[in-house]
């Protein structure tokens, strides 16, 4: 098929194809897939400038797909979600403002690809480590005893939600009352940051937080948002495992409420791109078409995994886009 | 015993009906590929020539639109794989 505005020839069933495997990937790790999705238009040549754009404009359709289904699973806090929007903008423009500071000082090339290389690789060790660590511990026959008596518990609705939880479980309830529980050996962390307690302090029903300061929200997704604004993409692969990791959000629900996020800031980005001129809309839409069952696939997955299985099964993705930039540094074809 | 071969039996009928379902799925997507985007890429890209923030917005709202429709289309396939499947 002749796609007019990239000037491109490409085979519908390969963007639909690569549609559907990003589409499945998102839906099930709330992220938007541009370290796949961007090598594989790429590869299918076309223009640089149009695979950024264009994959974003997909993003957009794949994100509304997944966010609807996992609003439908209880698993969106739109209230964290609007706040990390704000936080998350701002990160952008400062992550751009860097590389712009970079192309006068340094090879901007070269640092952003051993920056991204570092990050992946860490977010990836770290991830597979704590997910590991809390798998092993759940394993054990007391850590299973304390979960039972922890659901025999829950039937005595007077006591709080987290004194009814032993240390290393977090839980929320959404608004149809389906109970959403984590576990993690980093609780203690997230603990920490919940004593922070500046003004103004807010409450997330949706992700089980009875109170956190609304600073420890925009820092979390201003720092999304620097990686995003500097290393290109969505920075999923950054910001659900702040939201687990640093804000305590279960992970099913932070799976849900990053997918929310995209719908917003690659929306943003698509209208940013496509003044310029970098979108091809018929190419997003043709990947769309795979994108939107993949997607609900992906979402409907998450029900039949715990939170740790589904970090450990995340583990691959950023260690899949570490090994494009090391493939482009060595071979001199860049993809993003 | 028994139970474990049911369920088999309710797994493998799954499976055929989500089989089913994604061809009927592929059914409505090549139609809608051939009836609406191959007509459509001609006037989007005279669109994209005019004028850059028209193009912007139209571009937005079809990827939107197609996320929507799609999303209800996808959820009513799944919705009747899952009653088939009881």
């Amino acid at each position: 098929m002749d796609f007019l505005i990239s000037g491109t020839h490409i085979d519908p069933v390969y963007l639909m194809g690569i549609g559907f495997i990003v589409g499945i990937l998102g839906g099930f790790f709330g992220v938007g897939g541009s370290f796949l999705a961007g090598p594989a238009l790429f590869a299918a040549g076309m223009p640089m400038n149009f695979v950024v754009g264009t994959d974003l404009a997909h993003i957009v359709g794949k994100s509304i797909v997944a966010a609807k289904k996992h609003r439908a699973l209880g698993n969106v806090d739109i209230k964290l979600g609007m706040i990390m929007v704000t936080g998350t903008i701002a990160g952008v423009e400062t992550g751009a403002q860097v590389i712009q500071h970079l192309k006068h000082n340094a090879n901007v090339d070269i640092v952003v690809a051993y920056g991204f290389i570092l990050v992946l690789l860490s977010i990836s060790l770290f991830i597979g480590w704590e997910s590991w660590q809390t798998l092993k511990m759940l394993a054990k026959p007391d850590s299973r005893k304390s979960i039972a008596a922890d659901a025999a518990r829950r039937f005595k609705k007077d006591a709080p939600l987290t004194a009814r939880m032993p240390r290393y479980v977090k839980s929320a309830q959404d608004e149809t009352g389906q109970v959403k529980k984590d576990a993690s050996v980093l609780t203690h962390v997230t603990k920490r940051i919940h004593r922070f307690q500046l003004p103004p302090m807010i409450s997330l029903p949706v992700s089980g937080i009875e109170q956190i300061s609304l600073w420890s929200i925009l820092g979390g997704a201003y720092v999304g948002g620097v990686f995003s604004g500097f290393l290109g993409g969505g920075a999923g692969y950054v910001r659900m495992p702040a939201m687990v990791y640093l804000l305590g959000v279960p992970t099913h629900v932070a799976v849900g409420t990053d997918l929310f996020e995209i719908v917003i800031s690659a929306s943003y980005g698509t209208l940013t791109h496509a003044v310029k001129g970098n979108v091809d809309i018929m190419v997003a839409l043709v990947m769309h078409t795979g994108a939107a069952i993949g997607a609900q696939i992906g979402a409907t997955l998450t029900q039949y995994f715990h939170g740790p299985r589904i970090r450990l099964a995340f583990v691959p993705l950023p260690l899949i886009g570490a090994g494009l930039v090391i493939y482009s540094l060595v071979t001199g074809h860049h993809f993003k | 015993m028994q139970v474990h071969g049911f369920l088999k039996k309710i797994k493998i009928a799954s499976t055929g009906l989500f089989l089913a379902e994604l061809a009927v799925y592929a059914v409505f997507v090549l139609l809608y590929y051939f009836l609406v985007l191959h007509f459509l890429g001609a006037r989007v890209k005279q669109v994209f020539d005019a004028n850059k923030i028209h193009y912007a917005i139209l571009a937005l709202v079809l990827i939107v639109v197609q996320g929507v429709s799609l999303e209800m289309l996808t959820s009513a396939l799944l919705r009747v794989i899952r009653r088939k499947a009881r």
